[in-house]
C-alpha cells in the first residue's frame, strides 16, 4: 500500500467500531474505549491499545482481532502498541456502548463512578449501603442486590433484582 | 522518553524493586488460583479467580519490566517459571498455605491493605514505567481491599465459630507482616531517588486501615511481637518449594513449551 492509497484515520476509527469484544460481542472495541489513538507514521499504522484489566485474558484475542480486520481491509503494515497510563476507566465505555450492554442483560457502569477504592469504601459506609444504585437491565427496577463483587468476567459484578428476580451481570466501575 | 529520574539509581535495585513486586503478585496470585473449583460457594470461586487472575496480570507488567531493566533477554514467563527459590523476592505472608476460607481471606486483606497502600504512593513513582504500572494496578487492588475487607468484618463479625476462626488466623497470620515494613539498603536507594517509598512509611497508614476493619469484625489486634521475614531477601519458609514444584512444573518438564 502506498502512501497515496492509504485510508484515513476515520475509516480505521470506524473499521474497529465494527470489531466487537470477544468477551462481550454485543460492543465494539471503540465502544469499550480501549482504543487510545489510531495514527499513521510513514505508512505504518500505529494502533495504540489499552488493557482494561492487567489480567483479561481477552487482551491477547483482542490484539489478533485487531490485526485480522485491519488486515483484511488492506492494511500491511501495522504495529499495536501498549498504553497503560492513563488506565483505562469504564468511563470510557461509549453512550453507544452502554445501550447495547443494557439490551445484551448487563447493566451498564453508573456513569463517572469509577473512583479512588478508599473514598468509596468511606463514602459506602457512611452511607450505609454496601453499593451504588444499579438499575435491573430486564425490568429497570432499583431494587436490586450484590451476589457478589465479581462476575462471569473481571470486569464484572453479580447481581440480582429484588423485583423481576432475576440474576444479572453488573459492568463493575473501576 | 526519559522514563528514569535525574538521580541514577542502579538497575540491581531496580530489578529488586520490580521482582519484590511481580514476586508477591505471582505468589499470592498461585495459591489464590489453588481454590479455583474448591471455594465455599461458586460466587466465591470466580471472586477468588478472578482476583488471582488480576494478581498474574499484574505479576506479567511487574516482571516484563524488571525483565527488560536486567537487559539478559529475560520475559516475564522465563522469571516466572525458571528461577529458583532463592531467587523470589516475595515477602512470606503469601506463601503462606490457604488453610480455611477464613485463613485465605485474612491473609488477602493483611495483604491487600498493604498492597493498596504501597501501588498508591507508586503511581507517584519518579519512574514513569513503574508509575504507570502501579496505577493500572492500583485500581483492581481497591477492588480487591473492598472485597476482603467486607468479608474479614462479616466473618470476625459473624458466627461464633467464623468468630473463632478468624481470630485464630489473624493471630497465626500476624507474625508475617512485619516483614512488609522492614527496608533494607536497596529500598533506601530507591526511596532516595523516590522511585519507590521506604517500607516503614506505610506503617501508620496500614496500622489505621487494619486497625479500623478489625475493630468492625470485632476481632482483637495482636500485638507486635517477634516477625518472620527473609522472603524479600530470598530467605523462604519450606513451603516456597512446594509452590514451585507446582507453579514450574510444566516449564521444567517440558522445557519451552508453548501454547
Amino acid at each position: 500500500m502506498t502512501t497515496a492509497t492509504l485510508p484515513s484515520t476515520a475509516d480505521v476509527w470506524q473499521w474497529l467500531g465494527e470489531v466487537p469484544d470477544p468477551e462481550i460481542p454485543v460492543i465494539s472495541l471503540v465502544d469499550l474505549g480501549i482504543i487510545r489513538a489510531i495514527a499513521f507514521e510513514g505508512d505504518t499504522l500505529v494502533v495504540t491499545v489499552t488493557p482494561t484489566y492487567s489480567g483479561c485474558p481477552a487482551t491477547t484475542i483482542i490484539n489478533l482481532d485487531i490485526e485480522r480486520a485491519l488486515h483484511d481491509k488492506g492494511i500491511d503494515k501495522l504495529r499495536l502498541e501498549r498504553q497503560l497510563s492513563p488506565a483505562w476507566t469504564t468511563d470510557w465505555i461509549s453512550v453507544d456502548g452502554r445501550e447495547k450492554l443494557k439490551a445484551y442483560g448487563i447493566a451498564p457502569p453508573v456513569d463517572g463512578s469509577a473512583t479512588d477504592g478508599l473514598l468509596r469504601l468511606r463514602a459506602d459506609r457512611l452511607s450505609g449501603r454496601s453499593n451504588l444504585t444499579i438499575a435491573c437491565p430486564r425490568c429497570g427496577s432499583t431494587k436490586t442486590e450484590k451476589i457478589s463483587q465479581f462476575g462471569s468476567t473481571p470486569c464484572k459484578a453479580s447481581y440480582r433484582c429484588t423485583d423481576c428476580l432475576e440474576p444479572f451481570d453488573y459492568f463493575k466501575c473501576i | 522518553m526519559s522514563a528514569i529520574s535525574n538521580i541514577s539509581v542502579s538497575d540491581a535495585a531496580l530489578f529488586e524493586c520490580l521482582t519484590r513486586l511481580g514476586d508477591n503478585a505471582l505468589i499470592l496470585g498461585h495459591r489464590v488460583s489453588e481454590w479455583c473449583g474448591h471455594s465455599p460457594a461458586l460466587e466465591e470461586d470466580i471472586a477468588l479467580s478472578n482476583t488471582a487472575l488480576d494478581l498474574i496480570g499484574q505479576t506479567q507488567l511487574w516482571l516484563g519490566l524488571a525483565g527488560e531493566i536486567e537487559g539478559r533477554g529475560r520475559s516475564a514467563d522465563n522469571l516466572a517459571y525458571l528461577r529458583d527459590a532463592r531467587d523470589f523476592r516475595n515477602v512470606l505472608l503469601v506463601e503462606r498455605p490457604n488453610g480455611d476460607f477464613g485463613t485465605t481471606l485474612m491473609r488477602q486483606f493483611l495483604f491487600d491493605a498493604w498492597h493498596f497502600l504501597m501501588l498508591k504512593a507508586l503511581c507517584g513513582s519518579t519512574d514513569k514505567r513503574i508509575a504507570d504500572i502501579a496505577e493500572k494496578a492500583t485500581k483492581e487492588v481497591a477492588y480487591h481491599l473492598d472485597r476482603s475487607r467486607d468479608l474479614v468484618i462479616r466473618l470476625g463479625d459473624g458466627t461464633a465459630e467464623s468468630h473463632r476462626r478468624m481470630q485464630g488466623a489473624l493471630d497465626d497470620l500476624w507474625a508475617y507482616t512485619g516483614e512488609l515494613f522492614v527496608g533494607d539498603t536497596s529500598d533506601v536507594e530507591l526511596a532516595e531517588a523516590g522511585i519507590a517509598p521506604e517500607p516503614e512509611s506505610l506503617k501508620a497508614a496500614w496500622d489505621e486501615l487494619v486497625g479500623e476493619a478489625l475493630s468492625e469484625a470485632t476481632l482483637k489486634k495482636p500485638t507486635d511481637g517477634y516477625m518472620h521475614k527473609g522472603g524479600k531477601r530470598g530467605v523462604h519458609t519450606e513451603h516456597m518449594g512446594f509452590i514451585l514444584a507446582d507453579l514450574q512444573f510444566l516449564q521444567r518438564a517440558y522445557p519451552g513449551a508453548t501454547w
